[in-house]
């Protein structure tokens, strides 16, 4: 196990950063020696990836803020401009290392200005001594603003000409980043998804103060056993745990069984934890009313997730025209007349029609058709004589606001529009009904 | 007024401005065009009247239908961030993730109807809850960009609209270019919450009391099927990292199904939400009670003839399920009644009629002798009698005051037995007359119900009615005619209080039959052999053809046979009493050239027969040919109708020509033909280029010199 070490940062706060970083240790140590001491400079730029909740926030987050380096944590997705972000950077950087509170308005449009203020920051505050680092979380977003952005901030280092060091962090991998002007290539580091060992050793680690750890551990154990297959998110596991573990001590509070009566335990929580899985952890009710729903100790059949209200009620003919709509999306141009007129011709099986009628259209997906033919095909089903009215065209626009049909080509709506079906074969039966 | 529609049809806009234009303008309208009749004045005053008391009363439905629904989301609102309040440190809080507290309101696919229920939650939340609401609209948010500038407008003016005695630095926040992200939102929370705080504890129990220390800030989405994935998505992630700071609360108005949460958002978004699922009054409960409240009533003296119901419906059903649509279509009618019905300055209450009739002119009173149902009153009248009512004025208005009386007598008893009526037909397997109380209303208007074979067959299945059901009817039916203050029903409801008697004596005398008929049964369960099984069943058959019938039996008879002659003199149909014209409406053409326009099938006739439109003689044609008279596009477009696909463009102009010069033939032929008139030419081009802008050609790649056609012939 390596330990933490580093002759620049006292034993002290090591010792503490290595508590807090389980499971992480040798990425925290490669990182440690990157930076260096505080003065030196450091890489220009780190890309570092891995996915959902493998901690790359948390540890970056503890490990800038337990040593007390200069740092600022900005969120991508959450500045979705160029200028939000910038100014945020300099907004955070005034505030950096005193806490302070200074909102003098930052203005800051484009990047040079960026790296003029930039400068004079560090300036004001002292900082040209040490390295300074600029975390940018969510790095992905970076791509979708501003070509000059991501090259800029990769070697923001040379530009501004100080010690500063741009830390990116990403769910996906640098190759998806690469601009194809070409670009300085950061430091790439990967971190990977922790193990079910990992996962139990983190989760076991705040236990309730009220139980032993032991205890705790032993839940945390049968809880993995049963969400690991399906859920290696550690927060998402985190936020189960918390949700269901009242129900795993409601034996031990009546005093059916003791801690240590394992067994007992998981036959009480085990049939739990799988209809949690069914019903919670895909969002089809939400925690709280999970929470109610074992509080009061009712059933959750009585509870109807979200996915129990699929029928739509919809109007006479908006009916028919979803489901003509359907007709037209998944038969070919070909066996409309076959269908829908009453005196069609023979039907001729050649071998190229039976071949071509194996693949299942459904497996094709929907396809696009012209309003006219949709029209045909309503007429045809409908029985009674339809006047084309103008209600009748407003329901069509109205399905395509409810997602139901969506428009293929929006150039000009005067130009025979074509649209698509996008409902199931379920959801039409449900309504052919 | 202006639409978002590029077509030129014809819009129902909002009462608000339609009342404003009525009120400046109709009462002139109404005598301008009118001329010739008579009260127009009075006629407008009792329309608006009769309209504003049936729009207080519709909103007063709809709040007492939405009452329920907004309470559980005020409750839920109340409850969601409660433990924001009490920032509480227990262990399972510190460990579980914060979610976004979501409500998903399902409102149904009538989307037109939803801005009413919006504008009620965000008063109702405004008054109890929090001041702090944000109504979102897809069309706003293209982007995540606009989505916050939008939302902290919103939140930030109406601040400003909550004590306006600070104002000042409000106003110089909002001049200020504010930077839209998710920290100014905070701070102007923190700064609004404190400053509430902070404030005297006079004003704090004026403005404060009804919300707490921190009220959630409350963002609506109106459309969530229109909003883009990523807009949403990149909202709740940005928020779900405020949660702590910002108490949050999304309210999703969904109008098809709930499972498109997760269509829109994938798990690692929804994980971020703790959703609850509201669901409103289904639309058609919500048009039965409308109509329950408003036609089926006698509280309006206006009323709805038969067809123009059916069209109402039909519209609502088979269109647009919209309940504010059809309050609409109502509105219409009343308008187009009173506007084109002189006499309807008689449809009013009852109170006023007798000083309105008398105040009746001559014309008027002529208006009333046209009126068919009142010359098929006048011809069974005796002879001395009818030259009385055609040619004496006071004696006629005592006559119609008389008539009108009784109409409206006829109104209140037709009701009740309609819903005694309905009490029975309701309970009936497969509903022969209709499950809803509407369908048997129109059944009634239509003609009489009782010659129907729907009414045969719901008697016949009347007198099989079990005895718990029918006493259960029959105390209902008393209870409806007992609600009503005439006298009429005393008879009737002491008739139908003497059945349910009968009906308790039975179960005395019960006792002993019950052992006549279970031996028989009895019998049958001893045997098990098939042959002997099939005898006594038959056995069983014929002996129970001849028995003679029980007693309870006579009395359902009876029952039903009651009904059935309170039926036959109560529910007439309306059209076949005197003066009905006065108060309903019967204009169902009118309506439905309103209400459902067919802008295809006008602009087919409009192009293919223009006498229709431009009431020229000269363009009238007979058959299938072409006048050269016609307007050119006319022409153009009837040429059109005859070709295939493609059109080639030359032989168009041929035959554009050929017709044009058919007048001119006579002294023109001399003039050489295959070179076209330049004159002609022009006309020819700009005809086609007027089609091509209708939508009925376009231009096509396909063949050089053709144009494509894009309709199927005029439909």
């Amino acid at each position: 196990m390596p330990n933490l070490e580093h002759p620049a940062y006292p034993a002290a706060d090591l010792l503490h950063l290595e508590g807090l970083v389980p499971c992480r240790e040798s990425q925290v140590s490669t990182l440690l020696s990157i930076f260096g001491e505080r003065q030196q400079f450091s890489f220009p730029s780190i890309f570092i990836y891995g996915h959902t909740s493998s901690g790359k926030t948390y540890v970056m987050k503890t490990l800038l803020t337990t040593l007390q380096l200069p740092h600022v944590f900005v969120n991508c997705v959450e500045y979705f401009t160029s200028r939000l972000l910038l100014e945020e950077i300099l907004i955070q950087l005034q505030s950096c290392p005193s806490g302070t509170e200074q909102t003098s308005p930052v203005h800051c449009d484009t990047l040079s200005d960026f790296v003029r203020l930039f400068k004079q920051a560090l300036a004001t505050q002292e900082l040209q001594d040490q390295t300074v680092y600029i975390v940018l979380d969510r790095a992905e977003q970076l791509r979708e603003m501003e070509a000059n952005i991501l090259p800029a901030f990769l070697r923001l280092q040379e530009l501004t000409d100080r010690n500063v060091t741009v830390i990116l962090l990403s769910e996906i991998v640098w190759e998806l980043f690469r601009p194809n002007i070409g670009c300085f290539e950061p430091f790439t580091m990967y971190f990977p998804d922790y193990s079910i060992g990992h996962l139990q050793k983190i989760l076991s680690q705040n236990h309730p103060p009220e139980y032993s750890a032991d205890f705790y551990a032993a839940y945390i154990n049968i809880l993995l056993g049963v969400f690991y297959m399906v859920c290696r998110d550690l927060k998402e596991l985190r936020h189960l745990a918390a949700l269901n573990f009242a129900k795993y001590c409601e034996p031990v509070v009546r005093g059916e069984a003791n801690e240590r009566d394992t067994r007992k335990l998981w036959k009480n929580i085990e049939p739990h934890l799988k209809k949690a899985m069914q019903t919670v952890y895909l969002r089809e009710i939400s925690s709280s009313q999970w929470e109610r729903l074992q509080h009061d100790d009712g059933e959750p059949g009585q509870l109807k997730g979200l996915s129990a209200h699929t029928h739509v009620e919809l109007p006479y003919y908006s009916k028919f025209l979803l489901i003509a709509a359907y007709l037209a999306s998944y038969n070919p141009v070909r066996t409309d007349k076959r269908f829908f007129l009453k005196h069609h011709g023979k039907i001729r099986k050649t071998n190229f029609m039976k071949k071509h009628e194996k693949t299942s259209n459904h497996l094709l997906g929907p396809k696009p058709f012209p309003l006219d033919r949709l029209l045909a095909i309503l007429y045809s089903i409908v029985d009674n004589r339809v006047a084309p009215t103008a209600n009748i065209f407003s329901q069509i626009t109205s399905l395509v606001t409810l997602q139901l049909l969506s428009m293929v080509g929006q150039n000009d709506q005067l130009d025979g529009p074509r649209y698509k079906c996008t409902v199931s074969l379920d959801f039409i039966r449900a309504i052919a009904r | 007024m202006s639409t978002c529609s590029v077509s030129k049809g014809c819009f129902v806009f909002k009462p608000s401005t339609k009342k404003r234009r009525l009120s400046d303008k109709t009462a002139h309208d109404f005598r301008c065009t009118s001329n010739d009749s008579e009260d127009t004045e009075l006629r407008f005053v009792t329309c608006q009247s009769l309209w504003n008391q049936i729009k207080s009363e519709t909103e007063k439905i709809q709040e007492n239908l939405n009452k329920q629904l907004l309470d559980n989301l005020v409750s839920f609102l109340s409850r969601s961030h409660s433990d924001f309040q009490e920032k509480t440190t227990e262990w399972t809080c510190r460990m579980k993730f914060r979610e976004i507290p979501t409500a998903a309101l399902v409102l149904g696919v009538n989307v037109t109807d939803h801005d009413l229920t919006f504008r009620g939650l965000s008063d109702v939340l405004q008054d109890n809850i929090t001041p702090y609401v944000a109504l979102l609209e897809a069309k706003d948010c293209p982007g995540i960009k606009n989505l916050m500038q939008k939302l902290m407008g919103q939140l930030m003016k109406c601040d400003i609209d909550v004590d306006s005695l600070e104002d000042e630095d409000c106003v110089q926040v909002s001049q200020n270019r504010i930077r839209c992200s998710m920290p100014s939102l905070i701070s102007w929370y923190d700064s609004v919450t404190k400053k509430t705080d902070s404030e005297t504890p006079s004003k704090k129990r004026n403005s404060s009391s009804r919300h707490w220390q921190s009220p959630p800030v409350v963002v609506i989405f109106r459309d969530m099927e229109s909003f883009t994935t990523k807009v949403l998505q990149d909202f709740i992630v940005i928020s779900s990292q405020h949660i702590h700071e910002l108490p949050l609360v999304l309210i999703f108005g969904i109008a098809t199904s709930p499972m498109i949460i997760h269509r829109l958002l994938p798990h690692s978004v929804s994980s971020l939400l703790c959703i609850e699922l509201f669901q409103s009054l289904s639309c058609k409960e919500h048009l039965s009670t409308i109509i329950d409240k408003l036609l089926l009533t006698s509280r309006f003296p206006f009323k709805l003839g038969e067809k123009v119901l059916q069209v109402l419906i039909n519209i609502f059903l088979y269109h647009d399920f919209s309940v504010q649509n059809f309050i609409k279509g109502f509105q219409l009618c009343i308008v187009e009644h009173f506007y084109s019905q002189p006499l309807s300055v008689l449809c009013c209450h009852l109170a006023d009629i007798k000083k309105r009739v008398y105040s009746l002119s001559h014309n008027q009173c002529e208006n009333i002798r046209r009126l068919p149902s009142f010359r098929r009153y006048v011809e069974k009248q005796e002879s001395g009698k009818q030259i009385e009512l055609l040619t004496n004025d006071s004696f006629l208005k005592e006559e119609t005051e008389k008539l009108l009386e009784d109409l409206h007598v006829y109104h209140e008893n037709y009701v009740r037995i309609l819903r005694c009526l309905h009490v029975f037909t309701s309970s009936l397997p497969k509903y022969p007359l209709g499950k809803q109380i509407r369908e048997l209303h129109c059944a009634c208007l239509e003609n009489r119900v009782w010659e129907t074979e729907e009414y045969e067959s719901s008697l016949q299945l009347a007198r099989m009615l079990n005895k718990t059901d029918l006493v259960t009817i029959l105390q209902q039916c008393v209870e409806i005619l007992m609600s009503s203050s005439g006298k009429e029903f005393d008879r009737a409801v002491g008739k139908l209080k003497e059945f349910l008697t009968q009906f308790q004596n039975l179960e005395a005398e019960a006792s002993q039959e019950r052992d006549v008929s279970v031996s028989p049964q009895k019998e049958l369960q001893k045997k098990t052999d098939l042959y002997h099984l099939q005898k006594t069943l038959l056995e069983l058959k014929e002996s129970r053809r001849s028995k003679k019938l029980t007693k309870f039996e006579m009395l359902r008879f009876e029952v039903v046979d009651y009904i059935d002659s309170l039926v036959r003199r109560y529910l007439v149909p309306a059209d076949q009493r005197t003066l009905q014209e006065i108060v309903y409406f019967n204009g169902a053409a009118v309506l439905r050239g309103h209400l459902n326009a067919a802008p295809r099938t006008a602009l087919h006739t409009a192009l293919n027969n223009p006498h229709w439109y431009l009431k020229n003689q000269a363009l009238r044609c007979d058959g299938g040919g072409i006048s050269n008279k016609a307007p050119d596009i006319c022409i153009v477009y009837k040429l059109h109708l005859e070709c295939g696909r493609l059109i080639n463009l030359v032989d168009w102009l041929e035959a554009f020509s050929t017709v044009v010069m058919a007048a001119e033939e006579t002294n023109a032929d001399a003039a050489s033909s295959d070179q076209v008139d330049d004159v002609i030419h022009a006309r020819f081009i700009r005809a086609v280029s007027e089609l091509e802008l209708l939508g009925f050609i376009k231009p096509s790649k396909q063949k050089t010199d053709h144009v494509a056609r894009l309709t199927w012939g005029g439909c």
